[in-house]
């Protein structure tokens, strides 16, 4: 995908609240791509997470909250342990999940889990799945 | 020392096959843990925002039992629980402010401070009973098994909680050759397994299931042990969806290896819980009784 960056004045607005929710600084990102060569679930996001820290730093935040990106994400941890700005990236995925969440607005349907999945599933998933996909 | 053991809630359904074979294991070993009395559900994973505290209580609760109970050290199986119950004790200890809230929110329970220790299976084996304690009580030596460690996530980041080097660690591996089997490494031990993603995102989770296999099978190992009921869903029962050409890649949790090596009851292993292909293999290699087959 291509990246839209506007020119002006950087809106650091969202930034800030995910600074507020879990912590961390997205503005330190220099771009490296780093976090999307180690990053797993790479391959199943759209944009990749350097892309998604890009979008961060312009401001783009209806763009970042409707990526894939940090839906994809598995909270695995990979790219903290290798980004060089040590960002604690899962924070910022975790972040931009939650300013979705908090409006109450789920992005897993626990009815929608056909009973089959539902039966073989080992109680952890649904309840990992819940706590990052439901309000 | 007093070591509380936390089940956790998928050790007591889907995952008997951890919890019986790892139990079984330290009696052979002659090592004593209590299981909490009361427990409730870590939550899975560790809350990453700071702006809310709420997804802390229940790990925290856990580790308010295990002070309860006298213990000093905690000890887990799930590579989870391990991870979010090692990640909370770490905020109750450092983090003053965090600290008091949730004590004052808890009035009901004694105040922590962080006391206990977290500490996973796969640590009791190495730091206080010993591989050379292990290796003197095998019975059953898996000589000749190719075994590759599945270390997974939650074992290893972020390296604060980290059992080993989150980029090159070597305990599975040590385990595996403690139990006279040969540890073979392969390029997808410390990847994800897709985790909770199975749920939400299956197709995502799925080439995770398909690059651990391959990456597996291109190092010509055996079976893989890991630490983790997700991990062992998306990388052993999963493969079903794959349909990959050469039959299942079996995979064990450790402790059923570790109950096997020092020839402890086989009913404590339950493979019947495993994927397939599991206790076919250890059949096949004479370290498990054919007749016992149902
Ligand atoms: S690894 Fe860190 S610095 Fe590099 S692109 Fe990713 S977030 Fe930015
Ligand atoms: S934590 Fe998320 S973004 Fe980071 S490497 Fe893992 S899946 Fe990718
Ligand atoms: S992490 Fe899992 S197994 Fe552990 S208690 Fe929680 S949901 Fe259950
Ligand atoms: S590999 Fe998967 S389930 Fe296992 S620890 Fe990682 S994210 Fe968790």
């Amino acid at each position: 995908m291509s990246v839209f960056i506007p020119l002006g004045v950087l809106d650091d607005a969202v930034i800030r609240k995910i600074a507020e929710i879990s912590g961390e600084n997205a503005g330190r990102c220099m771009q490296c791509g780093t976090c999307s060569a180690v990053c797993p679930m790479v391959e199943s996001m759209q944009p990749s997470v350097r892309q998604l820290m890009l979008l961060l730093q312009h401001g783009q935040s209806g763009a970042a909250l409707e990526a894939s990106t940090a839906w994809t994400c598995a909270a695995c941890h990979t790219c903290l342990v290798r980004c060089p700005r040590g960002i604690d990236i899962p924070r910022v995925m975790e972040a931009i999940r939650q300013m979705v969440l908090r409006e109450n607005l789920d992005r897993i349907n626990p009815r929608g889990i056909p009973a089959e999945t539902l039966a073989a599933v080992p109680p952890i998933a649904l309840v990992a799945a819940f706590r990052k996909l439901t309000a | 020392m007093k070591i509380s053991y936390y089940p956790g809630c998928t050790l007591k359904s889907k995952a008997r096959n951890f919890e019986d074979s790892a139990l079984a294991s330290l009696a052979a070993l002659g090592f004593e843990v209590t299981e909490l009395e009361r427990w409730n559900c870590c939550g899975a994973l560790f809350s990453l925002t700071t702006d809310d505290l709420l997804h802390q209580l229940a790990p925290v609760r856990v580790l308010i039992r295990a002070q309860q109970a006298g213990a000093g050290k905690v000890t887990t199986l799930c590579s989870q629980c391990y991870n979010t119950l090692a990640r909370a004790n770490r905020l109750m200890r450092e983090d003053e402010e965090k600290r008091n809230t949730l004590n004052q929110f808890m009035t009901e329970e004694p105040d922590y401070h962080g006391q206990v220790e977290v500490v996973h299976f796969l640590q009791l084996l190495r730091d206080e009973i010993g591989w050379e304690r292990i290796r003197a009580a095998l019975k059953r030596p898996l000589t000749g098994l190719k075994v590759a460690p599945f270390y997974g996530c939650m074992l290893l980041r972020p390296k604060e909680v980290g059992i080993d080097s989150p980029v090159k660690p070597s305990i599975l591996m040590d385990f595996i050759a403690a139990l006279g089997a040969t540890p073979t490494d392969f390029a997808a031990a410390e990847e994800c397994c897709g985790a909770y993603q199975v749920l939400a995102a299956p197709e995502a989770g799925l080439k995770r299931t398909r690059r651990v296999v391959e990456a597996a099978r291109a190092s010509g190992v055996d079976a893989l042990v890991l630490s983790c009921p997700l991990c062992e869903y998306n990388i052993g029962k999963q493969q079903q969806e794959l349909a990959a050409p050469g039959g299942a890649l079996p995979v064990f949790y450790f402790s059923q290896l570790l109950a096997v090596a020092l020839g402890a009851a086989e009913e404590s292993c339950r493979f019947d819980l495993n994927a397939a292909g599991a206790r076919e293999l250890l059949e096949e290699r004479g370290l498990i009784a054919a007749a016992a087959r149902k």
